[in-house]
């Protein structure tokens, strides 16, 4: 009978493989009183000296087989064989309680394992398991029980095992193994992490039920799912086998996509960017292929904390990411809260339609003592790479130029005070409001640029709360009215030699692509994991053919049938 | 014996690489450095230790400097605090 256990899909991936099972159970050192604590410390000292040798010659190999960022990690393991808090506190039990060194030195890691799971935060509750395999390779070694070698695995496996140190992870022969699977741990485990970068299929966090696994068991895993059957019928192999080929396949084609640049099949260049709402976002939108960040959220410094964040740390995270894209261009949009997104500690009135209330620039405009820090910034990060500055939330032209003058104060303030600033930095604007869209050439003599967020602005233009499930059908990304509005935006900005962007989930839909393409946007910004789906469907399309078809889109009745005469055309149907 | 208190900048709080910087740096002086946050003071020349305060983002972090060169760590470490590392 086939088992299937579910876990959290750590690395993504299909594998069918035996279950090499290894032991989860952890070795606990029994107490035992020793006539001479010095020969203890002796032994102890050795021991680390061992573990030293064997940390370094994993960090070597680690560094050959992933790179130094990879093999950082071996040094904090070095550092810890180094710790003064955890060698000479189980020195000094040694000597004061005369115990063996193997239960000095786990008891004294112990607290340290302890100390650390309570924490809140999960990123430092996984260094627990760093101490637990330090301390494990230090008490093995003393009792002569060294680690079992998984570079040693050669038959085509499936490891399962209750958690996966780090040095076990980096030892895997990835010759022989085509996943793993563990009991414990969260995407942020070490082992998950590992497991991506090695691009090796996981299944953290599967539960107590592995611990039935029996060693030599098949099991077809799919860590897209995050699902494992243990000892699979026939039909379900032959249905693993079949997604295993299709997601491979479907994976390699993607991929071959992140280093070309995005044009269209008949050579139109258009521009594809990310989204971020982090600093550690930046990595995977490079990681993807993303030619700008078209969008860089900046609430998440202003969010989940107690007072307003100062100058100074806005400037790091600024120059920060602008340094990372090394040139590339990054849209920082200005604060993008009130209304909904609160801030408790500015004690904002409550609005009983906060959607439509004082948002945004609306509410940075009326409070300069928050908007001004982040206006310079900006300026002071200016220098560091290609920053263009945007507004959100633009109603009235009157609301962009003063924010524009805003800016241009403090430009002067810094320069006159010797602080260099870019000489050029484009403004621009968000387009969310059916005021500002409508009326884009007015806008288009004082921006330098729009990006269109489009979920703000089919909720506004539709007069729908997307949220609000009894109107939510509302929501038409592809409804003409949207559509015109969109192409009215691109055709005044274009007449004003300004380009334009879409920073909504639309730039990323399949569907609304090869429109946006045709209707002549410059610039794609969506979250980084859609971006390959995106350059490539782009390359499959002729600009020259959407031009024609996008009109001819924009005359019909309503959102179903733009979306099936633009599913037709992908499939080469004529017939919608 | 010098005391001073810093705000940590770093978003991601202050984890495994941060500490190994301050600790790699705190190791370098002969003085004692003691980190304090939310009423915990631990060693800081132990990143084990320095990790169990769990010091995110925005903490208040205070240094507690005593001995030789405590002048000039104060202006190293406390320096490594507000820093935001990659």
């Amino acid at each position: 009978m086939t088992k299937q256990l579910a876990g959290i899909a750590a690395s993504p991936g299909i594998a069918i493989a035996r279950a090499v099972v290894l032991n989860a159970e952890e070795y606990v050192p029994v107490r035992t009183t020793v006539a001479q604590p010095e020969r203890e410390t002796a032994r102890l000292q050795a021991a680390i000296g061992q573990a030293r040798a064997e940390i370094e010659r994993i960090r070597a190999a680690t560094e050959e087989k992933l790179g130094a960022e990879k093999a950082a990690i071996f040094e904090g393991h070095l550092l810890i064989l180094e710790d003064p808090d955890l060698i000479e506190t189980a020195e000094s039990r040694i000597r004061e309680e005369a115990v063996n060194a193997e239960y000095a030195l786990y008891e004294t890691a112990q607290t340290f394992v302890e100390a650390l799971l309570a924490l809140d935060d999960e990123t430092l509750r996984e260094r627990a398991a760093d101490v637990r395999d330090i301390c494990g390779r230090i008490v093995g070694i003393l009792r002569g029980a060294p680690k079992r070698d998984l570079s040693l695995l050669s038959d085509e496996c499936i490891v399962v095992a209750g958690d996966l140190a780090p040095s076990d992870t980096a030892g895997l022969n990835l010759e022989a193994v085509r996943g793993f699977v563990t009991e414990v741990g969260s995407r942020t485990s070490h082992s998950a992490i590992m497991a991506r970068s090695l691009d090796i299929p996981a299944i953290v966090g599967a539960g107590p039920g592995i611990r039935d696994i029996p060693d030599g068991a098949l099991v077809a895993m799919d860590a897209v799912e995050g699902l494992l059957l243990i000892d699979p019928s026939p039909e379900e192999l032959a249905a693993y086998a079949d997604k295993k080929e299709k997601y491979e396949r479907r994976r390699d084609e993607l991929r071959a996509w992140a280093s070309r640049p995005t044009a269209s099949a008949d050579g139109r260049r258009v521009e594809i960017a990310a989204n971020i709402g982090q600093l550690e976002d930046v990595q995977k939108a490079l990681d993807n292929g993303a030619e700008a960040i078209g969008l860089f959220r900046t609430e998440f410094l202003y969010m989940g904390r107690d007072r307003l964040p100062t100058e100074e740390e806005q400037f790091r995270s600024y120059k920060y990411v602008l340094e990372k894209m090394a040139g590339k261009p990054v849209v920082i949009r200005t604060l993008d809260v009130g209304g909904d997104k609160e801030l408790p500690y500015l004690g904002l009135p409550r609005e009983s339609n906060p959607f439509l209330g004082r948002r945004a620039l609306r509410f940075c405009l009326s409070r300069p003592d928050v908007f001004r820090p982040q206006l310079r910034a900006l300026l002071r990060a200016s220098r560091f790479g290609n920053l263009k500055i945007m507004f959100p939330m633009v109603a009235v032209l009157e609301e962009l130029v003063e924010a524009k003058r805003l800016l241009e104060e403090e430009k002067q303030a810094l320069v006159s005070s010797g602080v260099e600033v870019a000489d050029r930095i484009e403004v621009g604007i968000m387009i969310e409001i059916p005021s500002a869209a409508v009326s884009a050439d007015l806008f288009a003599e004082e921006a330098d640029f729009f990006s269109i967020g489009t979920n703000d602005l089919i909720q506004y233009t539709m007069a729908a709360d997307r949220m609000n499930e009894t109107v939510s059908y509302l929501y038409q990304p592809y409804h003409p009215s949207v559509l015109r509005l969109i192409r009215h935006v691109i055709d005044a900005a274009h007449a004003a030699g300004k380009w334009v962007g879409v920073c909504g989930e639309m730039a990323g839909d399949l569907t609304a692509v090869p429109l946006l393409l045709g209707l002549g946007l410059d610039e794609f910004s969506m979250s980084a994991g859609s971006v390959l789906p995106a350059r490539e469907r782009i390359g499959s399309l002729s600009h020259r053919d959407w031009q024609t078809l996008s009109k001819q889109a924009l005359t019909l009745s309503g959102s179903e049938e733009v979306q099936s005469f633009v599913q037709a055309r992908m499939e080469g149907r004529q017939d919608a | 014996m010098i005391a001073q208190s810093f705000t940590v900048a770093n978003p991601a709080g202050f984890h495994v690489r941060p500490i190994k910087s301050f600790v790699q740096a705190a190791g370098e002086f002969p003085c004692k450095v003691s980190v304090s946050c939310k009423g915990k003071t631990v060693n800081g020349k132990s990143s084990l230790s320095m990790l169990t305060l769990g010091i995110a983002a925005q903490d208040e972090v205070t240094l507690e400097i005593d001995g030789e060169r405590e002048e000039e760590a104060m202006k190293t470490l406390g320096e490594l605090l507000v820093r935001i590392h990659e």
